[in-house]
């Protein structure tokens, strides 16, 4: 089967160039340009890889009735989202090659592709370190606690170590724990006029200090989840600039929102790590075009009703981002921050290339990965229109410009008509 | 002009709703000196009182204040009720509002609750304290003592002093006094000041004599003790020495300042026994009656907004 894309607004990231032209693909993967069986008239919308969302949250297994791979998949599929890389926080956590097994088995009902990280300690508990061995062997991409930090530093300089002996890549959640410890926004005067306890921008800047000092100790190939705030970033800069096997990611919603945003105690705006003041915004947005930070990411995290109707210091951190993550990119597009290529080396081709996965580009011979999208399309997000179980996004009611028109994994299409 | 559907705050609030409640409270604190039973403008009206957190002056006062007025008050203990039992806030506020009262007040120790709760109620709702949010009737009788002793509520001196961190009376206090045109300092060790206070349009310090300089008020506060998760201060007779206030710190204060506390008092740590209890410069009681006076007229002023 084979089906031609043709006058599209093609988005190659890996040249970091947009053309005007065909696209082929066939038995689900890119060709040559040619006659085809089919044809998909694009009328110049956009034709991208498709994104490859990392740090995914499904509820499977333990909390499906907030997410199932079904239901993720549906909303990744109608977000652009072809490849979900999940996290290990589940309940119970995806700490064994046994467990794993079973998440690999339930993720075959999603529409997209699934891939899979492991808890770096048994029970995302800083003691013992998982059998990394076996779980690589089982199919992990690779290792994290989520948003648990290792508190002990002899404890993670011995999983680095290991990770390291093992070619394993480590994901990290980069904050000062005793700092972020009971803390829901970041601190300054909005903090102080809600009444909320705030933890200051420097817990991120310490936690990513003492994980860039044991990287450098061990060689281990690294990863830091989150950089929300400038200061961190000279850090990150002198270790990539040191040869240190390291890259960044972070979040769509910290691009994109403000500690503000939070306005009269909003729980779908609490999240982990807490929304930053404007000016951190946009030194992250900075970094990203300067290629200082990665990877952008949703961090989808479900959570039903119940956990974010509380009042804020109670409620349940994180909000839904899968169907999300393309809209909301393109109010970078759209503000003139960033180039719809370097949107997606962040969303597409960096994650695919430090994970090991093929995608993210539009090469010949790359799976038919593909999303087609009108960059321009204005509408008004309504949250119980999300294909996701859990509605919590901090963008219900918010203008967007941005629509997916379809998406393809492997070459079959799984949205649109 | 007060056209607020609730009291939630300070914040919200226009300088001339502020003033209509301190005029309407004033003659409330007339009337009762002068030993006359008010009208009973809130009779046949419910009103209850749900404090998830402790306190006796508070919820006292909230009593007193709605059984003059007329109204029908019941209090509830919240700790040791349904919330026990796993009942979350909004069900609990859905329950009581299924009852139909009229006036709720409510106190919680998560700051924004109070506000939560009001979203999902059809009757007006007073804060009574939430978190380290607001407590908007202790900033109205502390502004209804100032000006009855000073004369006026605007360019004046006053310095709020000691834990301003854990501090809903902090906060509602110096939001109130700034809208009505003070000049507000406040004094405490830099571990008990909140981050980004600077940009509140306050002068802030850390050196007592220099905070009480020419003020013409002297607001201590309690040294929150059930509300530190670490070490904040070395020692208490060290906070004692350094921010306690006592006649000797009083004297770089205005000849005629006055010292105020919203109370429970530490004497010994945040104040001076005999200074508090010093006629002559202390307000406190006088805070504690005008407290009832203010919670009067807020709940008048709600309950005609609600009448239409």
């Amino acid at each position: 089967m084979s089906t031609l894309f043709t006058d599209a607004r093609l988005i190659d990231p890996v040249s970091g160039e947009e053309r005007r032209g065909d696209l082929r693909i066939e038995d689900g993967r890119i060709t040559a340009p040619g006659p085809a069986a089919q044809v998909v008239e694009c009328g110049g919308k956009c034709l991208a890889p498709g994104l490859v969302d990392w740090g995914v949250k499904v509820g499977e297994p333990g909390e499906r009735h907030k997410e199932s791979f079904r239901s993720a998949g549906q909303a990744a599929a109608r977000g652009g989202v072809t490849t979900m890389v999940c996290r290990p926080d589940t309940q119970p956590p995806i700490d064994s090659p046994e467990i794993l097994a079973q998440a690999r088995s339930h993720a075959e009902e999603a529409p997209v592709r699934v891939h899979h990280m492991a808890a770096l300690t048994k029970a995302r508990s800083g003691g013992e370190m998982t059998e990394i061995g076996f779980l690589l062997d089982a199919g992990a991409l690779a290792f994290t606690d989520g948003v648990r930090v290792v508190r002990d530093a002899r404890i993670l300089s011995r999983c680095l170590t290991y990770a390291r002996s093992l070619g394993a890549l480590v994901v990290a959640h980069p904050q000062e724990p005793s700092l972020t410890a009971g803390t829901c926004v970041t601190s300054g005067k909005f903090a102080t006029l809600r009444g909320l306890s705030g933890v200051s921008p420097m817990a991120e800047r310490m936690g990513l200090e003492r994980d860039l000092a044991l990287v450098e100790m061990t060689g281990v190939r690294y990863h830091a989840d989150q950089i929300t705030c400038a200061a961190g970033l000279p850090a990150l800069r002198a270790a990539k600039a040191a040869g240190l096997d390291v890259t960044a990611g972070t979040s769509i919603h910290h691009l994109t929102l403000n500690a503000l945003d939070v306005a009269d105690y909003r729980t779908f705006f609490k999240l982990t790590p807490p929304l930053r003041d404007e000016d951190d915004r946009l030194a992250a947005i900075e970094a990203v075009a300067d290629g200082t930070i990665d990877v952008i990411a949703s961090f989808h995290t479900p959570q039903d009703e119940e956990s974010k109707r509380l009042p804020f210091e109670a409620a349940a951190p994180g909000a839904v981002g899968l169907e999300t993550l393309l809209p909301a990119a393109m109010r970078l597009y759209h503000g003139g921050h960033l180039s719809l290529p370097q949107i997606w080396r962040a969303m597409s081709t960096n994650p695919a290339q430090r994970l090991g996965l093929e995608g993210g580009t539009l090469e010949e011979g790359a799976p038919a990965d593909l999303v087609l999208f009108d960059p321009d399309a204005p509408f008004v997000l309504d949250r119980w229109t999300l294909a996701s179980k859990a509605k919590n996004t901090p963008f219900d009611g918010a203008r967007m410009e941005g629509r997916v028109l379809g998406t393809w994994v492997g070459g079959r299409r799984v949205f649109g008509e | 002009m007060f056209r607020q559907p609730h009291l939630l705050g300070i914040e919200p609030l226009h300088p001339l709703e502020i003033t209509e409640i301190l005029d309407l409270a004033d003659t409330y604190a007339e009337s009762a000196r002068a030993g006359e039973r008010p009208h009973r403008p809130l009779q046949g009206l419910t009103q209850v009182n749900m404090f998830f957190e402790n306190s006796t002056r508070t919820q006292a006062s909230f009593e007193i204040a709605g059984k003059r007025l007329g109204a029908d008050v019941m209090s509830m203990a919240m700790q040791t009720s349904s919330v026990k039992k796993g009942e979350t806030l909004i069900d609990t506020a859905m329950t009581l509002n299924a009852m139909r009262p009229d006036l709720l007040v409510v106190r919680h120790p998560q700051s924004g609750a109070v506000d939560l709760l009001a979203q999902k109620v059809d009757c007006a709702v007073l804060n009574a304290g939430d978190g380290r949010h607001e407590h908007p009737t202790q900033a109205l009788l502390d502004a209804l003592t100032i000006r009855r002793e000073k004369g006026r509520l605007h360019r004046l001196t006053i310095a709020i002093c000691g834990d301003i961190a854990h501090s809903r009376v902090a906060r509602s206090n110096l939001i109130l006094l700034g809208k009505m045109e003070n000049r507000v300092r406040l004094v405490g060790p830099p571990t008990l000041m909140p981050a980004g206070v600077a940009d509140l349009g306050v002068e802030v310090t850390d050196d007592m004599e220099e905070g009480l300089r020419d003020a013409d008020v002297v607001m201590m506060l309690r040294l929150q003790r059930e509300r530190m998760d670490g070490a904040f201060i070395p020692s208490e007779r060290e906070y004692y020495h350094r921010f306690g206030l006592d006649a000797a710190k009083l004297t770089h204060a205005k000849p005629d300042a006055i010292v105020m506390h919203p109370g429970p008092m530490n004497r010994g740590v945040e104040i001076d026994g005999t200074l508090a209890d010093d006629i002559n410069r202390s307000v406190i009681q006088e805070q504690v009656e005008m407290g009832v006076a203010v919670r009067m007229a807020a709940m008048e002023l709600l309950a005609r907004n609600r009448a239409g």
